[in-house]
């Protein structure tokens, strides 16, 4: 800053004007930019790392279990019943009228086609995170013991405070018993 | 234009709030209006810069907690966890190890410029020590930062720097049990460590803030060692100076990503990619780069205690510049033979790093001590000396006069 | 003083040997053409999965690389079902129906399988000598995939005069010269998939890579990134500068 210019810059043009403030609103604007990009990788780190994201997928041998049986196995952290239903308990939940449900869903929707014996749901009810006990309740279901809320043979809400049913996850049959979770 | 208008405001929720907390017409009274000297070059900058980099550490460090885990058996997974699975993991890591590097560049300019310019000369002497402090607590958090990814390096230099405590007369082996919280170096030392790690850097926080506080009650020094004298003097700080430091920002921050992108660990050490193993030592300790100077003197006296006290002495001496300098003249620009005696201490001070970094045999052990002995001299024999038989070149009447000739209104 | 009476006294309780602190000096290690070096490096899929190949079926018999998961090869260009029947080859310790410890297969997100369950297994396989875990090698020597390579190549017969204490080989750039680890490479020592001649000189270059990528496996992203910040930032540079120099003129001139 040797240099100076002698007092006589005050009245700039217009043109001189319109270049500073171009100037001004682009560096700022960089300056932001430059913040946003900032910013990014300072959120994303908290989003699931590679090697959670790794084990978001899990997958399950049902040739084990027998009719009337269920296991749980953990997925992401969470419970996930597994359960091979009886022809009653498949019958029961086919048979409910629509209109009775909280959350109107039929038992075809919360099943694969030809494998409705299989009934696989995150057990963690949606009321407030709790997980229900299997066979429990009056609705040949489940019954979460924090609350009181009933779960029937398909895994809906019928009585209690939840206000929907049991989530179903992303699962696909990789054969007739093995299926992968997510 | 006036540089240093009073805060005025018509907003009514402005003054709602500075009649119950001044803490708007604080900010700009510290960032806007505050009147700066018009002739700041650009050494001026990097006060700013370590401000910028004491955030960027805590933005950083405070990320890598998230994913970190202080236990001598995951520690060193943990960080490999964040360089591999996190996301951008490896940016936060190289940028925070990267980043204690670049604070200390900064630092290391701004004391420098300090010396240069005199700035620790009354009014500015608590100004001046409060900077000691802060580059204290800042080796300090360098030093236990350096120990938490758990390499070989980590271990044993915490190994050999808590040894150094050791030295104290009667109480020294308490001392280093008490430090290590054990038999060695272990996962209490680690944890705590830790614990300090997290910590000092809100320390450093608020002793910035005191140093702010003083620097805005004696004003910022300049180039020309003369202090203000009136309005003509001053420019406010904003825009003149945030424009400056933006574009100084800028600049310093491609020097920064050129080591975080393209050169990551060249200012580390290999070692540190070696789990730390009690039970092996690397061939060649050496501590990070900052430190090599210290080092050296720690080193070039052949005797445990004297070492170390020389080493603390080396910095502890940065509190007498204000007593030991007495020359009337504040600026190296107007004392011929001080700025000469500057640059030697500067190149001695390379010298003792360059020394630090090689193994203690042969003809380093002689260089060492003899660019130590310098490095004392410099402070308790060179500078009082200048400042006594020193003819100063005239100094400008005014920075006015100096910066805008006499053209200047007065 | 102290750090290095505390070092040599370690090193020589250890009986690790002296020598070792001036033995990295001098040793003739070439400084390669990488793919991945400068900033617009990037890693030579082909010759990172050639490098897995070598790795696979030589190193891993003695090292463990156990920062690595299965599922890490398919950022080298393998499949997900490759990675899958590639991880499918060992298997992992897990517990029966009844709680009995057995082994399952190794699924991608599992941990490249160890040769040895410990380190004192490992160094009761090995005649005492621990084969260091090869995770980070690429970064944690001087010279990182350069000295990779030169150790590789690096077996000679040992100089007139240099005393080989037993069970040792000689080695150009390894600290001491004096190296546990048995000439591990030579020609056609592996078929690789791909055709390419595996003569000692390509397959120390490859397995080079391989371990460079395995230290510093976002290497590629960090220099991708890198490029676009610097230009950015050259950019933001201009614009602040001529911004400053018009508040200066401005400043100064009233």
């Amino acid at each position: 800053m040797a240099t100076s210019s002698s007092a006589g810059h005050d009245a700039h043009g217009s043109g001189q004007a319109t270049r500073r403030d171009f100037l001004y609103v682009a560096t700022v604007g960089l300056g932001a930019v430059a913040v946003g990009a900032t910013v990014w990788p300072l959120i994303d780190q908290m989003n699931p790392a590679a090697d959670v994201l790794a084990l978001s997928s899990t997958e399950v041998d049902l040739s084990k279990i027998a009719e009337g049986q269920g296991i749980t196995v953990q997925w992401r952290g969470k419970p996930v019943f597994v359960r091979h239903r009886t022809e009653k308990e498949i019958k029961e939940a086919e048979e409910v009228p629509l209109a009775e449900l909280r959350d109107p869903e039929t038992d075809d929707a919360r099943v694969k086609a030809g494998k409705k014996q299989w009934l696989v749901m995150v057990g963690v009810c949606t009321h407030l995170g709790c997980i229900p006990l299997g066979q429990q309740g009056d609705y040949d279901g489940w019954f979460c013991p924090c609350h009181g809320s009933h779960y029937d043979s398909s895994g809906r809400i019928r009585r209690g405070p939840a206000p929907l049913n049991l989530p179903i996850p992303e699962y696909q049959f990789l054969s007739d018993t093995k299926i992968k979770i997510g | 234009m006036s540089s240093s208008t009073p805060f005025q405001t018509n907003s009514k929720v402005i003054k709602w709030i500075e009649a119950r907390l001044p803490i708007i017409s604080t900010i700009d009274g510290a960032l806007v209006s505050y009147p700066a000297p018009r002739n700041l070059n650009y050494w001026w900058n990097f006060g700013s810069l370590a401000g910028f980099m004491l955030v960027a550490q805590i933005v950083t460090g405070i990320i890598l907690v998230m994913h970190y885990t202080p236990h001598v058996t995951m520690a060193f997974a943990s960080v490999e966890h964040i360089m591999r699975d996190v996301n951008y993991g490896w940016l936060m890591r190289y940028a925070h190890a990267n980043g204690a590097s670049m604070f200390f560049v900064v630092v290391y300019i701004h004391i420098l410029r300090g010396l240069y310019y005199g700035s620790y000369k009354a009014p500015r002497e608590l100004l001046w020590w409060l900077g000691i402090v802060i580059f204290l607590l800042m080796m300090a958090t360098g030093f236990m930062g350096y120990v938490l990814p758990w390499g070989q390096m980590s271990f044993w230099g915490a190994t050999v720097i808590t040894n150094l405590f050791g030295a104290l007369p009667l109480v020294g082996g308490d001392i280093v049990t008490w430090l290590w919280g054990g038999f060695s170096v272990d996962n209490a030392t680690l944890n705590r460590f830790f614990s300090l790690h997290y910590l000092l850097p809100f320390v450093i926080c608020a002793v910035v803030f005191l140093h702010l506080w003083a620097l805005h009650t004696t004003k910022s020094s300049n180039p020309l060692g003369i202090e203000i004298k009136g309005d003509q003097d001053t420019v406010p700080f904003h825009p003149y100076y945030t424009a400056k430091d933006a574009f100084g920002l800028s600049v310093f921050l491609m020097f920064f990503a050129y080591w975080v992108f393209f050169n990551p660990n060249a200012l580390g050490h290999p070692d540190n990619y070696i789990e730390a193993n009690p039970m092996v030592t690397p061939a060649h300790i050496v501590p990070e780069w900052y430190f090599l100077p210290f080092y050296a003197i720690l080193r070039a006296v052949p005797d445990k205690l004297g070492g170390v006290l020389a080493m603390g002495g080396a910095i502890v001496i940065l509190f007498f510049m204000p007593y030991l300098d007495f020359s009337k003249v504040r600026s190296a620009k107007f004392r011929p033979i001080y700025k000469q005696a500057f640059w030697l201490f500067v190149l001695d001070g390379i010298l003792l790093g360059y020394v630090g970094a090689m193994p203690a045999e042969g003809i380093w052990i002689l260089v060492g001590r003899i660019a130590s002995v310098y490095y004392f001299a410099h402070f308790l024999v060179i500078v009082p000396l200048i400042s006594w038989f020193e003819k100063p070149l005239p100094v400008p009447e005014s920075i006015a006069k100096a910066v805008l000739g006499d053209a200047a209104k007065a | 003083m102290s750090p290095f009476k505390i070092g040599a006294a370690a090193l020589l309780a250890l009986g690790l040997g002296a020598g070792v602190a001036q033995a990295s000096e001098g040793a003739h290690m070439e400084k390669l053409d990488w793919s991945f070096n400068g900033a617009f490096g990037t890693f030579d899929r082909a010759a990172l999965q050639r490098g897995y190949q070598v790795y696979k079926e030589v190193c891993a018999s003695c090292h463990s690389m156990k920062y690595l998961s299965y599922r890490n090869l398919q950022d080298i260009g393998f499949s997900e079902a490759e990675v899958k029947a590639l991880a499918a080859q060992y298997e992992v310790p897990a517990l029966d129906e009844v709680g009995d410890p057995t082994t399952a297969k190794a699924k991608p997100s599992d941990r490249f399988h160890s040769p040895f369950p410990n380190e004192l297994a490992a160094r009761a396989a090995n005649g005492g000598a621990l084969p260091p875990d090869l995770s980070l090698m690429g970064k944690a020597r001087v010279g990182g995939p350069d000295y990779i390579h030169a150790l590789l190549t690096g077996y000679h017969e040992a100089p007139a005069g240099f005393v080989l204490p037993e069970g040792k080989e000689y080695n150009a750039v390894f600290p001491g010269n004096a190296i546990g680890m048995p000439k591990p490479l030579s020609d056609d020592q592996v078929t690789y998939a791909d055709g390419t001649k595996a003569s000692l000189e390509q397959m120390s270059r490859d397995v080079s890579t391989f371990l460079m990528w395995a230290a510093e496996p976002k290497l590629e992203d960090r220099k991708r990134a890198g490029v676009k910040v610097m230009g950015f930032l050259g950019l933001l540079t201009i614009f602040t500068f001529l911004t400053y120099r018009k508040v200066r003129r401005k400043v100064q001139g009233h």
